[in-house]
């Protein structure tokens, strides 16, 4: 049997049933990093807190990857024939912070600014031993 | 305001993709740019240069001559070239020297840019998970820009064609086959809504700048061209660049804002006073986007002005007048100083087929790049 492993410790709660991405909070600016970050960048200052960011969001911008991105860095196996195009984009977390993630859909027409979307962990390569690597990504929220 | 600083010689080795090696092209660039100022390699008394993958300029001594002047490497990424600018500026300015050179060339491999997460302090998950390509900053960021402002696909296009029509037109670009609309938009999707003709492409390629006291440029040149200010500026907090995982929603102009203005300030002119204008087009949204983050549009007027034609040759605020990154390729070093070639050239009169038809006095320039730098001139006649 395969077990899912996360692409890097700290990113998101995992395993979950309702994984969420971890950043990190500074008090005194009222900045939140994704992911985790040991100083503000708008301050300086070293006081953050780890934070569960929200799971849900509205699309703040999106494109959509249409080539096979270099390795490295990329980790991805596809090959440029069997490469499939896959939606990124920033999602804005209410008022706290704006993330960069995978889309699970790469159709133009299903992208719109604004829409609502949510958290979700998908597969995207795997180990030697079979195992899937897995990262975090947005999904339309089903109506 | 500061002393006067002159560009008394410019040369340049065409862009495009050659055989020799980038400081071949950079020490061309050099031969060129001292036989354009009837000066000798010993009468320069200061140099500043760099290259982003084509090695250390300072090794170009070997080729040019052992005369032990200072030199000194310049690394800053696409800002690289400026930064070579405003160095000799301010050597010549603080004293240091009465003629300096400022050199850029490159040489990089075909295709985007392949970077290291590391050296950019990212995680390695983020270009594992195939987040790090800055094509799809550049996607994004105009995404958004045309959401918020009503730009159309049309105008993104019309951006490629006027610079690959300015391109066919310089002997000295690399891409120099015009294109039409329909085939701009009808390229490859690379990262939508950008389209493969919408992007520059690394290239190769090589720039050299003599600079000398304004009061003894004519003993050099008789058409010497004033640089009236040279502006580096990294990011403020909340501005969008490429490679960040997160952005605020608390959202901050572009460095580009800051570095526009304070040349302005520094030249004591405005962007109503300038007649050419060469920014960054790595892709044709990033043309549209500087147009006003410089200063020289509200956003969204730029729908107007690209689809009435007056950012072209012929228009009332030429932009990008050699054909820009697009029609000559990005080789990193040397890019900005292209820009810079190509204002001199055109306040001289002497861009000959791409020359702008009305009579100009003065031109901005302005480079963009990772991680989030932009370096901006103003030059005057």
């Amino acid at each position: 049997m395969t077990t899912q492993i996360p692409v890097a410790e700290e990113l998101f709660t995992w395993p979950s049933d309702s994984p969420q991405l971890i950043g990190t909070r500074f008090p005194e600016s009222g900045v939140t990093t994704f992911p985790q970050s040991k100083s503000c960048p708008k301050s300086g200052s070293e006081n953050g807190e780890r934070v569960l960011l929200p799971r849900r969001g509205t699309l703040w911008s999106w494109t959509v990857q249409g080539f096979l991105p270099k390795s490295p860095p990329y980790a991805g196996k596809e090959t440029a024939k069997t490469f499939k195009p896959y939606g990124v984009g920033y999602i804005q977390l209410g008022d706290e912070v704006i993330v960069e993630s995978r889309l699970t859909t790469a159709e133009a027409s299903e992208l719109k600014i604004g829409m609502d979307m949510e958290l979700v962990i998908i597969p995207f390569s795997t180990d030697d031993a079979g195992n899937d690597i897995v990262t975090y990504a947005f999904a339309p929220v089903k109506k | 305001m500061a002393e006067d600083v002159a560009i008394i010689g410019i040369g340049m080795h065409p862009f495009g993709r050659h055989e020799n090696t980038g400081m071949e092209m950079g020490a061309y660039a050099a031969r060129a740019a001292m036989k354009d100022a009837g000066c000798d390699w010993s009468d320069v008394n200061y140099a500043f240069g760099g290259s982003a993958s084509a090695g250390n300029a300072d090794s170009m001594v070997s080729t040019l001559g052992l005369t032990g002047l200072p030199f000194i490497n310049v690394a800053n990424g696409c800002a690289t070239g400026g930064s070579a600018l405003i160095s000799a500026y301010n050597a010549i300015n603080a004293g240091a020297a009465d003629v300096c050179m400022a050199i850029g060339f490159d040489k990089h491999e075909k295709g985007a840019f392949a970077p290291d997460p590391a050296s950019h302090g990212v995680g390695q998950w983020y270009g594992d998970t195939g987040l790090m390509l800055t094509t799809q900053f550049f996607g994004m960021k105009i995404q958004r820009y045309m959401h918020q402002f009503g730009i159309s696909e049309s105008t993104l296009a019309k951006v490629a064609v006027k610079n690959f029509h300015n391109g066919s037109l310089n002997e000295n670009a690399w891409r120099r086959q015009p294109l039409t609309e329909e085939e701009v938009l009808n390229s490859l999707m690379l990262s939508n809504p950008l389209t493969q003709y919408m992007f520059c492409s690394p290239g190769e390629g090589g720039v050299a700048l003599v600079l000398a006291r304004g009061d003894i440029a004519k003993k050099f040149q008789k058409k010497p061209v004033y640089l009236r200010s040279a502006v580096l500026r990294s990011r403020p907090f909340g501005s969008f660049e490429v490679f960040n995982s997160w952005l605020s929603p608390d959202r901050g102009n572009s460095p580009s804002v800051g570095a526009a203005a304070a040349a302005f300030k520094m030249a004591g002119m405005g962007p109503s006073d300038m007649d050419i204008v060469q920014v960054q087009d790595t892709e044709s949204g990033a043309e549209i986007m500087h147009m006003a983050e410089c200063g020289f549009c509200e956003d969204g007027e730029q729908e107007d002005l690209i689809q009435s034609g007056a950012t072209n040759l012929d228009g009332r605020l030429p932009i990008n007048t050699d054909g820009g990154c697009l029609a000559n390729g990005e080789p990193i070093g040397a890019s900005g100083l292209r820009q810079v070639y190509e204002s001199a050239l055109q306040l001289r009169g002497d861009a000959g087929a791409h020359q702008v038809k009305k009579p100009i006095k003065t031109a901005f320039t302005h480079v963009y790049g990772a991680p989030g730098i932009s370096a901006c001139t103003v030059l005057s006649n």
